[in-house]
């Protein structure tokens, strides 16, 4: 059953003109990141989990892409792979053409936790990529400065990360891995541990960035809005086995900005995901939709209010 | 008093100056019940001390006897009519008083204290520090790189942890003989029993806490471009440095313990053969003043580390 309100929305597939032009010079590019029939399986004593079944994608030059998908569809999987902090079981992947094995400083990531370097001050984590590319201390020194600046923390640069609040340890993990200059950033849910205006903060800050330097974004997120307003295309995973199910153009024009959030083309490519979201859940064990939970009234002050 | 109160439940919340009144109470309290045993004669005081042996032929001045011999002795006397023997109360001889103890320990830092490792209790005791101190380093520098080898390179922890974990159930003094026989009598057995007391700990140790780090800390410096040597020097030693800080602590106590075997092998020397001849000579305030003395330095050492543990690691949250 298709949502009523959806009638009137336009078809989330129809790109403006504008979004078009653009989406067409993007598919000119190469791909700087290939996934090549990538399956992942976990095997545990007799468990055998297929996290990842054949995925087959391509990131282009530039481009931001956001992951989403319910749950345990392998999302970190697939991000991690990218990484090469995680071997896939079949396939391999490419960047720019060439098989990766292992991590790299080509590839940098932002995780989900803070992985600052606790007994390092701010600046000395964001010289800390920068030294390990070879570049000498006071060179890297002026780099994290420069990192800082544009993070806006260069007040902080002699402060431990205990010191900072998540959403500054994040800022800082983000200048971290950029400093060391990766050709593809990586974040895996990234700002899931951030409150809403630190969050809407944080995604303009990083797509600010990304607008001034040649860097490739993969996003994970499970949050759609925060997918939709980030991503040029949204690649869809469904669960068990963790398959691609759609590839999305996101309709939206660039520079991206908060009013878009309430656009119809935004609230389409939404009800859209979600839709396809709800789809997954239905086969799922838990079904948001209809959460029945078998517990006692144990209350006597009742919802109703007299 | 709330305050009071709160400090004893799970838990519960202390205040500075609880903290400090607590821990002056944690050395007062034993030494008032010391003094309340040594000083106050109605307390314990099981024996008496013969002050005037009177009538009775086989009692001496200075003698200590059970109180109900005591009382035997002088009803037996004062039935033959005989002169009644004298004594005052007092504990049995391995518990002098604080005073005694304290006379002793004084006594042993001035410049009339009595010279040779058997009579002197300082000089006994340099001894012992130099006994530990290159047992721990020289365990040190090979547990230490070991351990951390062990911790963050598999193929290393695969052929090194058996032999130590089976050396390591074998009793130090198991090897008392057997250094002995290669090292000679005088100081390196003494120093190898230490070593091999706590080389095989300190690896597993080591190698447990190296295990335990953040592995996110790991993944974080691969994606940065960190490998091989530099990982280990610029992400896993800093990152452990804290906890492997503290591991030595706790392992510095650990040589510590093998100390008495060590120095009973070979020529005895040290604090443990300056405390077994005195024990020997009866002279307990010099045994005690002996063990306050590893004790006030062992706690003094183990509060100095600790002090510059909490300003060397400000970054670790839980001790700053
Ligand atoms: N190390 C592992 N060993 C065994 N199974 C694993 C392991 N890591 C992940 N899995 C399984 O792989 C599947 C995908 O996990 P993954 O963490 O990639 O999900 P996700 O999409 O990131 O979920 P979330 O949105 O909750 O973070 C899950 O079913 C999980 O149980
Ligand atoms: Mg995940």
């Amino acid at each position: 059953m298709i949502d009523h309100v959806e009638h009137a929305l336009p078809d989330y597939r129809i790109l403006p003109p504008d979004v078009a032009a653009r989406m067409e010079q993007i598919k000119k590019r190469d791909y700087v990141l290939e996934i090549d029939r990538v399956t992942k399986v976990f095997t545990q004593k007799r468990n055998r989990t297929v996290a990842l079944d054949s995925i087959e994608f391509g990131v282009h030059r530039r481009e931001l892409v956001c992951v989403v998908g319910p749950s345990g569809c392998g999302k970190s999987t697939l991000i991690r792979i990218l990484a090469g902090l995680e071997d896939a079981t079949e396939g391999r992947i490419l960047m720019d053409g060439k098989p990766v094995r292992g991590p790299g400083s080509d590839r940098g990531m932002v995780f989900q936790k803070y992985t600052l370097f606790p007994w390092l001050d701010v600046c000395r984590n964001v010289m800390f990529g920068i030294e390990m590319g070879g570049v000498d201390r006071l060179e890297a020194q002026r780099q994290a400065m420069q990192w800082l600046q544009m993070i806006g923390l260069e007040q902080f640069a002699t402060a431990y990360p205990h010191q900072l609040s998540g959403g500054m340890q994040q800022r800082v993990a983000i200048a971290r891995a950029l400093a060391a200059s990766p050709r593809v950033l990586l974040m895996d849910e990234s700002f899931s541990a951030l409150d809403a205006q630190t969050r809407t903060k944080m995604q303009n800050y990083l797509m600010e960035i990304w607008r001034k330097i040649d860097i490739t974004i993969v996003f994970i997120t499970h949050d759609l809005d925060e997918a939709i307003y980030l991503a040029d295309r949204i690649l869809v995973l469904k669960p068990h086995p963790g398959q691609v199910e759609e590839v999305i153009e996101v309709p939206l024009s660039r520079p991206r900005r908060a009013e878009q959030m309430t656009s119809a083309e935004f609230l389409a490519t939404k009800a859209h995901l979600e839709g396809l979201i709800r789809s997954f859940g239905a086969s799922d064990d838990m079904d948001e939709d209809e959460v029945t939970i078998d517990l006692p009234l144990l209350t006597l002050v009742t919802d109703q209010v007299e | 008093m709330q305050g009071f109160l709160a400090s004893w439940r799970l838990y519960g919340r202390t205040d500075r100056m609880l903290r400090n009144i607590f821990g002056i109470l944690a050395v007062l309290l034993p030494l008032l019940l010391w003094s309340a045993v040594s000083y106050l004669p109605f307390v314990w005081h099981p024996q008496v001390l013969i002050t005037d042996p009177g009538g009775e032929e086989y009692l001496e001045t200075g003698m200590r006897m059970n109180r109900a011999d005591f009382a035997r002795a002088v009803t037996e006397m004062q039935e033959q009519h005989q002169p009644v023997p004298q004594g005052i109360p007092s504990n049995p001889v391995y518990l002098p008083s604080p005073g005694d103890v304290l006379s002793a320990f004084v006594h042993a830092f001035t410049s009339s204290a009595p010279v040779g490792a058997e009579h002197s209790i300082t000089q006994a005791f340099a001894h012992s520090i130099r006994i530990i101190f290159w047992g721990f380093v020289i365990s040190s520098v090979m547990g230490v790189p070991l351990g951390i080898m062990c911790g963050s390179i598999p193929a290393v922890a695969r052929l090194v942890e058996p032999a130590v974990d089976f050396f390591r159930y074998l009793p130090a003094p198991a090897f008392g003989a057997l250094a002995v026989a290669i090292l000679g009598i005088y100081d390196a057995p003494k120093i190898a029993i230490i070593v091999i007391g706590t080389l095989f700990q300190q690896i597993l140790v080591i190698a447990n806490t190296t295990r335990k780090l953040d592995f996110s800390l790991v993944e974080a410096s691969r994606t940065l471009g960190a490998k091989g040597l530099r990982l280990l020097f610029r992400v896993v030693i800093p990152g452990i440095l804290p906890d492997l800080y503290r591991d030595q602590r706790i392992l510095l106590g650990w040589a510590w313990t093998y100390l008495i075997v060590a120095e009973l092998i070979g020529t005895s020397s040290g604090i443990t053969w300056f405390i077994t001849q005195q024990a020997r000579y009866q002279h307990f305030d010099n045994v005690f003043a002996a063990m306050a003395l590893i004790g006030i330095v062992g706690l003094g050492t183990d509060m100095v580390l600790g002090v510059v543990g909490r300003k060397l690691f400000t970054w670790k949250r839980e001790n700053g």
